[in-house]
């Protein structure tokens, strides 16, 4: 059976058959390798550089490097905003042996709370075992010596350096300088906006007030990169390229640090504000406001305690009040004279008739002077030198609201002065326009007369005013105020002989406006005279305040009324509450040939007399420094603030 | 010229002698040699892998030289014993099997793992070629139903476990004999078609959610770059970045810095596909396929219906194993867990491929004079 069937086999056909299959299987198969190959040589070849750019994606990463923030100077070079390292306990869990005992030895030696060895054993499970965790911040100076005397027992512990803004002079410079703090999420939406969240990748804090956020940009520099090799965990493999980041420029303010601790003394005690401009470049010398706070305390982040002690004060020290508002009172006395004799109402000569009380023709209402009984025959000097009240309302009264509000504006009444801050308020110069679209009412006559005398609802800012008078000095010219003096860049270069430190520095342009021209010049001088006399005429109200004075002053008081007075009542300091008080006021500038500094001082509900023995005594303080000669602390870098105190008061003495 | 015909006569008949087919072993070899360098450089550069996988080469070999020496008469005559044997261990595995990787494929057996699924590999070509070649080719409707039911037995026992991979290389080993002994083209056509008609039916009622959710990735795999579509993608972008040279050994970024995972195992072609570019790609491929064609070569020349089939389905499996692994790491394929053959680390599935080589060299070397 079996050996039939083996004959019965058709060998040879089955051999042929075998190979014919064996043949289409080859054919198959070469047919499958050609497309395995092409399907390689697309991936290989075609979308090769897809690839490789995708390969490279995966592996290099950019880590951004923060740029160091550019330090800012007073005139002199003193440092007022510096960057101070800031020293943290981190470590890497992976390079110890055993973490839960190292924390603990560490915490020990270091006294660290155990909430925050808490916290850091927490950490360790959300986070990579080769990244660094915090375990304490703001390392004190004990600690970080005495860890780092025993650094060695604590392998992958270690102390991580920062820099972080600290202001040398605190409170002092706060208004001015602002502060930089932490950037938060409505910062971030604001840089995406403006397309700078990518330069500002590694940075953490950001100017919030003042000159900080107002030259944040230059401040801040460009951001560098350090391009690394990762692998799949993210650990970091080998460096492949570094691009330094370009450190921000360092600002020159024009702000003179010893003029500021003389404002600050002369306002200790009393709420106030004061600006002085060199009229020559609209340099702002100084512009303090009291009572100040701590701008130190916002950088590391402001405790509630604290906060809540600063909004809580009623005597509000958030608030700068160089740009704030306060009725100007008879400091602008010397520009309605001026707009005065520019529209012809009067000239030098005009003289009136004062018995202390001034009435409307048809109106019962009765306007006193300060003067009970009046200043008899007033001219143009004398009305500046007395302060005499009717004569301005009689003025007043005759240019009417819209010449008056015409003229003050371009003085910069009612508008931003322009200087480098945001902070600023614009303040209300009133006018038939004004009222109607604030109050929907019209015009009283009435009230034109309390503007005669810088009341009503006439308000300007410190800043406004120092600016104001600075134009009158320079007779017409616009010098926009402004802090920042220069900015410079500090460069590295490399000429074979070792690295050169380079400081470009670029001074910052006079920023002009057009001037203001009058009819007739020798209103300037009319104008000017009377203020000259107001300060060195015996018996005027600014005599005494300056009396003595090396340089030559002028000048102009002002009392504003905050309470309002009935008819036939009288104004006791003594009987109102305190924040009913006057407020007293005074500008000044000197020397009056070459004017080289313009003061304005406002204080708040004083509690006697007014802007004559409040206001210009701060004025003559200031002015006296100013004029004092000038062994400037500058020589000592890092001055404390009681050594410049002892400092000036030396100084005072030798002046004296 | 007298002298040296001698010589190599007397070369050629001392391997004859030792059952080692000459062009085999020297595409094994190669192909083993340029393993050992992937390995290295795909495990992290770690030496002690590479002496691993050169040990399991060494045990690899034995077997091949071992199973060379038995005449391949001898698996016909035990083929149908060694079947019932393995159907019944496969049996035996999912009843008790050890249970690794989320899978029931081992039998602890005391000394060591047992694979049981590894062994049929080979014992499933043999009893379909034996069945097959019992009757005169070409073979018959009849005969080829019957032997696809011996087919699907360990197939779908294997699928259960479940090992997708291994199944598929099992039916395609039946599936391959039964083409080469003939079968009637109408009847491959209707198997085409109705296995087309299978599939949606496999879809909605036999496949695993972990099974359908590897098509999804392998049709779109940038739908979850991070998730199942991670493996793939990091595999193409390895081969694509490699270019025409490759960038150098050691020096591919995408393995040496882990991206690419299953490195050393499943998805080594993308660490060489990296490292030597298309050009090294082709060099394997023409490796592949000199392999391939000696393995047909030797199954031409084969004596018997039997000897012949088995040595063709031996090395068309070997070619799909080149071909699915090649395809589901370049994403040609979804992915099946099917290692590049003699080059992936690992020795299981290594010495099953080099006992299916011992096959084939005992049916090029056993050789009678007469038929």
């Amino acid at each position: 059976m079996a050996t039939k069937r083996v004959t019965i086999r058709n060998h040879t056909a089955e051999a042929n058959l075998f190979a014919r299959r064996t043949f289409i299987a080859m054919l198959g198969l070469i047919v499958l390798l050609l497309i395995l190959f092409y399907n390689i040589y697309q991936l290989e070849i075609v979308s090769y550089e897809k690839y490789k750019t995708r390969s490279n994606s995966n592996r290099i990463k950019l880590l951004p490097v923060a740029p160091n923030r550019g330090l800012i100077y007073d005139r002199n070079g003193v440092l007022l905003a510096d960057n101070k390292p800031v020293y943290s306990l981190e470590v890497i869990p992976e390079q110890v042996p055993n973490f839960a005992e190292t924390i603990t030895q560490v915490s020990q030696l270091l006294d660290i709370s155990d909430e925050r060895q808490k916290k850091v054993l927490q950490s360790l499970k959300s986070k990579r075992r080769f990244k660094p965790i915090e375990i304490q911040s703001r390392l004190s100076e004990q600690q970080v010596a005495l860890f780092s005397v025993n650094q060695h027992k604590f392998p992958g512990v270690f102390i991580d350096a920062r820099l972080k803004r600290y202001y040398p002079f605190g409170d002092l410079t706060t208004h001015s300088l602002g502060y930089v703090a932490r950037i938060n999420r409505r910062d971030e939406i604001k840089l995406e906006e403006q397309g700078k969240a990518e330069n500002y990748a590694a940075t953490r804090n950001i100017g919030k007030l003042g000159l900080e956020k107002y030259y944040q940009d230059i401040l801040h520099g460009t951001i560098g990169n350090q391009e690394v090799e990762i692998n799949s965990q993210g650990r970091v493999i080998r460096t492949l390229n570094f691009t330094p980041p370009v450190p921000g420029k360092d600002l020159t303010l024009s702000l003179d640090i010893e003029l500021q601790m003389i404002a600050k003394r002369a306002l200790s005690g009393k709420r106030g504000a004061v600006v002085a401009i060199d009229p020559r470049d609209g340099g702002i010398l100084a512009m303090y406001s009291n009572p100040s706070y701590n701008g130190n305390l916002f950088v590391h982040g402001i405790s509630y305690k604290d906060y809540n002690k600063l909004t809580g004060s009623k005597n509000l020290p958030l608030i700068n009040r160089t740009v704030q508002g306060y009725p100007p009172a008879s400091t602008i006395k010397p520009l309605l004279a001026l707009t005065g004799l520019e529209e012809g109402i009067i000239t030098e000569h005009t003289t009136i008739n004062d018995r202390g009380v001034y009435q409307l023709p048809g109106i019962e209402t009765k306007r006193r002077d300060w003067k009970k009984w009046g200043h008899g025959k007033v001219n143009l000097t004398k009305s500046l030198e007395q302060s005499c009240n009717i004569y301005y309302f009689d003025l007043s009264y005759k240019l009417g609201i819209t010449k008056i509000a015409r003229m003050m504006e371009k003085f910069g009444f009612g508008e931003y002065t322009g200087v480098d801050l945001h902070e600023e308020n614009h303040a209300i110069m009133p006018s038939v326009e004004w009222k109607r679209a604030r109050y929907g009412k019209a015009w009283y006559t009435g009230e034109t007369l309390s503007v005669g005398i810088g009341q009503s609802y006439w308000t300007v800012t410190p800043l406004q005013l120092a600016q104001s008078i600075s134009i009158l000095a320079n007779k017409g010219q616009i010098k926009v105020p402004h802090l920042l003096k220069a900015t410079s860049e500090v460069s590295f270069s490399n000429d074979g002989n070792g690295l050169h430190r380079e400081v470009k520095t670029t001074e910052q342009p006079i920023d002009l406006k057009p001037p203001i021209e009058l009819n007739n010049p020798r209103h300037w001088d009319i104008v000017l005279d009377g203020m000259h006399n107001t300060v060195q005429k015996k018996g005027a109200t600014a005599y005494i305040p300056f009396k003595g004075a090396r340089y030559d002053a002028a000048g102009k008081t002002g009392s504003a009324q905050v309470a309002n007075i009935a008819q036939g009542e009288e104004y006791n300091a003594e009987t109102t509450i305190e924040s009913k008080r006057d407020n007293a006021m005074f500008v000044a500038f000197a020397p009056f040939e070459s004017p080289e500094i313009v003061v304005a001082v406002a204080i708040e509900n004083v509690a006697k007399g007014g802007g004559s023995t409040n206001a210009a005594p701060v004025a003559r303080q200031i002015m006296d420094q100013y004029f004092g000669d000038r062994e400037i602390i500058s020589k000592t870098k890092h001055p404390l603030h009681e050594e410049i105190y002892q400092h000036v008061d030396k100084k005072k003495t030798r002046n004296r | 010229m007298h002298s040296t015909g001698q010589d190599q006569q007397k070369t050629f008949s001392i391997w004859r002698r030792l059952h080692i087919d000459v062009p085999l072993l020297a595409g094994i070899l190669s192909l083993m040699i340029l393993g050992l360098f992937i390995v290295y450089s795909a495990g992290g550069q770690s030496i002690d892998m590479a002496i691993k996988q050169a040990r399991n080469m060494g045990i690899a070999l034995i077997v091949m030289i071992f199973v060379a020496q038995i005449p391949p008469l001898i698996y016909r005559k035990w083929a149908v014993p060694m079947f019932i044997m393995g159907i019944l261990l496969l049996v035996a595995v999912l009843l008790f099997g050890h249970i690794g990787k989320g899978a029931r494929r081992w039998i602890n057996l005391g000394v060591f793992m047992f694979q049981p699924s590894e062994v049929m590999k080979l014992i499933v070509p043999v009893m379909i070629a034996w069945y097959v070649s019992q009757k005169n080719l070409p073979v018959r409707i009849l005969n080829v139903f019957i032997a696809f039911i011996l087919l699907l037995i360990p197939t779908l026992l294997i699928a259960r476990q479940p090992d997708l991979g291994t199944s598929l290389l099992i039916a395609s080993s039946g599936i391959f004999v039964i083409f080469l002994a003939g079968s009637s083209w109408k009847l491959i056509g209707s198997c085409a078609v109705l296995a087309s008609a299978f599939a949606p039916i496999l879809w909605m009622f036999l496949m695993k959610p972990y099974q359908k959710q590897r098509v999804l990735t392998f049709l779109n795999p940038e739908q979850d770059p991070l998730g199942s579509g991670y493996h793939i993608i990091q595999s193409k972008i390895a081969i694509g970045s490699g270019g025409l040279h490759g960038k150098g050994w050691l020096q591919g970024t995408q393995s040496q810095l882990e991206f690419l995972p299953e490195r050393h195992t499943d998805f080594i072609f993308a660490v060489f596909s990296e490292e030597f570019g298309l050009i090294g790609v082709s060099v394997l491929l023409l490796v592949y396929l000199t392999i391939v064609m000696r393995g047909l070569w030797i199954a031409v020349h084969a004596q018997q219906a039997f000897t012949k089939l088995l040595a063709g389905s031996l090395t068309l499996t070997f070619f799909v194993y080149v071909f699915v692994n090649i395809g589901m790491v370049s994403g040609l394929l979804p992915v099946v867990g099917v290692p590049l053959p003699l080059v992936s680390y690992g020795g299981t599935s290594m010495v099953t491929l080099m006992a299916g080589f011992g096959i084939l060299m005992a049916i090029s070397t056993h050789r009678r004079f007469h038929a």
